[in-house]
């Protein structure tokens, strides 16, 4: 790490960028909606803009996709396979990706 | 790039996944760097897109040695006659005009301390990461006779989708009423454990339909089936009983023109199917990546980098499976955007994901209007340091239904779409 101070201090034009970054590498990764989100988007499409048979999550309100999550996690909601892969995802990640598809536009 | 930042980016590659290392990103406009794509399948097609999509000003450039993209997934239906090659095979020009650059051509070796790819053709691509998606090689010496009738074209295994499947699809057609095909399946793990299973169900169901009189044979080297077995037991004796016969421990121990050889006895097919023992594509073999078994490629989970070779990520088929991760297309997609994550994170100098999940489904069919799946979700374990499966999480289908038929089309155009734009 001594390599990685020596460099700050040499390269003052990156000075600002880097302690910033160090801070970043303090905090959490900032796209974990984005990843969690990215998981559903093989069935469902590239940022929930899916195709055929498929349900679209882009644009889907934020609160009908965590009662969605719930519904399936209980048994509550006809399912073939979601009623078993919701049960793998925390409340805090659906609550994530539920924003996540909510903060995108809905498919034409 | 200079010296010290290439010094920052292996300080951060050797600390494997901690990621401590100082941002050096110098300018939103300039590329955080240049990233290498080998292998244009599920795997190395999705990473190459999810790198454009999410990188910003990232260099991605995707070798690959075939000009298209065929898919494993559903080429079943092509051999029973229910699709067409030209349904399961895409272009890879989305990917062109996302911002990859498409090479066409067959990577040699890799200089892992130069940080360097050459081609046959003597093309070097250096880079600041690298991606492999090698896919599975097969090892022919485990099966004495298998490599010479493969190259005489009397046996294909069809276990890479392309050429294979349209030339095992032509033996099965030019099958007379009466004749066996037998297909044989290597000890796990193999790529896509229900694949062998599915097969056999569509080649029974063509039989039925069109040669009513054949036999299906499927010799498994394995004690029992290796995927959604209580759905294909009940598939076998409901919808394929009196063409269809699945035989456990049936192991090739060698071939002899289209003679399987199994330990106490000789099975002759008219059309042998050998899906044979596997392990990481040979790239990875040659790059010194295998470090498991001796056929697979160790990885660090967080950001699917290499145990043994800094700055070299894998993914796919030829890694070596965390617990109940299957060898399977989505599983590859689902790799590669925590890949595609963590490096863009990496070259930014920046945390990776330290929580990532993948998830599973893969949808068989049992006959072309029937289908069954398989779903697992795999969340990342701190303290092991690899993904497990949620208990009480995934599942199969209650019972093959047509309705899922539907939705394994479905799930093929998304996943298509996801990985390939």
């Amino acid at each position: 790490m001594v390599a990685i101070k020596t460099l700050r201090v040499c390269i003052p034009a990156i000075l600002l960028t880097g302690a910033l970054s160090s801070f970043a590498a303090l905090a959490q990764d900032t796209h974990l909606a984005r990843n969690l989100a990215a998981t559903c988007a093989s069935c469902h499409g590239t940022n929930g803009q899916a195709r055929g048979d498929m349900k679209p999550l882009a644009g889907m309100a934020a609160q009908q996709l965590m009662e969605a999550f719930a519904e399936f996690k209980r048994g509550a909601r006809p399912a073939t396979v979601m009623h078993q892969i919701a049960k793998g995802y925390t409340e805090e990640q659906i609550g994530l990706i539920a924003g996540y598809f909510a903060a995108q536009s809905a498919q034409h | 790039m200079d010296p010290g930042r290439r010094h920052l980016l292996r300080t951060g590659a050797a600390l494997a996944g901690s990621v401590l290392t100082s941002g050096a990103s110098r300018s939103s406009e300039l590329s955080p760097g240049r990233v290498v794509v080998v292998g244009g399948g599920f795997g190395g097609a999705t990473a190459a897109r999810y790198l454009r999509l999410w990188g910003g000003h990232i260099h991605v450039t995707l070798v690959e040695r075939n000009t298209g993209f065929t898919s494993c997934p559903m080429s079943n239906l092509v051999l029973g006659g229910y699709s067409r090659m030209g349904d399961i095979t895409r272009t890879y020009d989305s990917l062109s005009a996302l911002g990859v650059k498409l090479v066409q051509g067959e990577v040699i070796a890799i200089d892992a301390s130069g940080r360097s790819v050459r081609l046959a053709d003597g093309t070097a691509l250096p880079y600041d990461r690298l991606i492999l998606s090698p896919g599975i090689d097969f090892i022919y010496d485990l099966v004495p006779g298998l490599l010479p009738a493969m190259a005489g074209g009397q046996i294909v295994h069809a276990w890479n989708a392309g050429a294979q499947t349209l030339a095992l699809r032509r033996q099965l057609e030019a099958m007379p009423d009466g004749g066996i095909f037998a297909i044989t399946i290597p000890k796990a793990p193999y790529r896509c454990p229900p694949g062998p299973y599915e097969r056999a169900c569509l080649v029974a169901s063509y039989f039925r339909q069109t040669k009513p009189k054949s036999k299906v044979l499927v010799l498994d080297a394995n004690p029992e089936i290796q995927s959604k077995k209580a759905l294909f037991e009940r598939a076998f004796a409901q919808y394929h009983a009196g063409i269809l016969e699945y035989w456990p421990n049936a192991e090739l121990k060698e071939v002899e023109g289209n003679l399987a050889r199994l330990a106490f006895e000789d099975v002759k097919g008219d059309v042998l199917n050998v899906v044979p023992p596997q392990r990481a594509g040979d790239l990875a073999r040659k790059a010194g990546l295998v470090t498991v078994n001796q056929r697979w490629v160790g990885v660090h989970w967080l950001t699917m980098e290499s145990t043994v070779a800094p700055g070299i990520h894998v993914l796919g088929d030829a890694t070596f499976s965390a617990p109940q991760m299957p060898k399977s297309a989505h599983m590859a997609n689902q790799q590669a955007k925590v890949a595609a994550a963590a490096v863009i994170q990496l070259l930014k100098g920046e945390p990776v994901n330290a929580t990532p999940v993948v998830m599973n489904t893969c949808y068989s069919f049992i006959t072309p209007q029937d289908a069954i799946h398989v779903a697992s979700v795999h969340q990342y374990d701190a303290s092991e340091r690899t993904y497990k499966t949620v208990p009480g999480s995934g599942g199969v289908s209650a019972a093959a239904n047509p309705m899922e038929a539907r939705y394994a089309h479905a799930w093929a155009e998304n996943i298509w779409a996801d990985t390939l734009g």
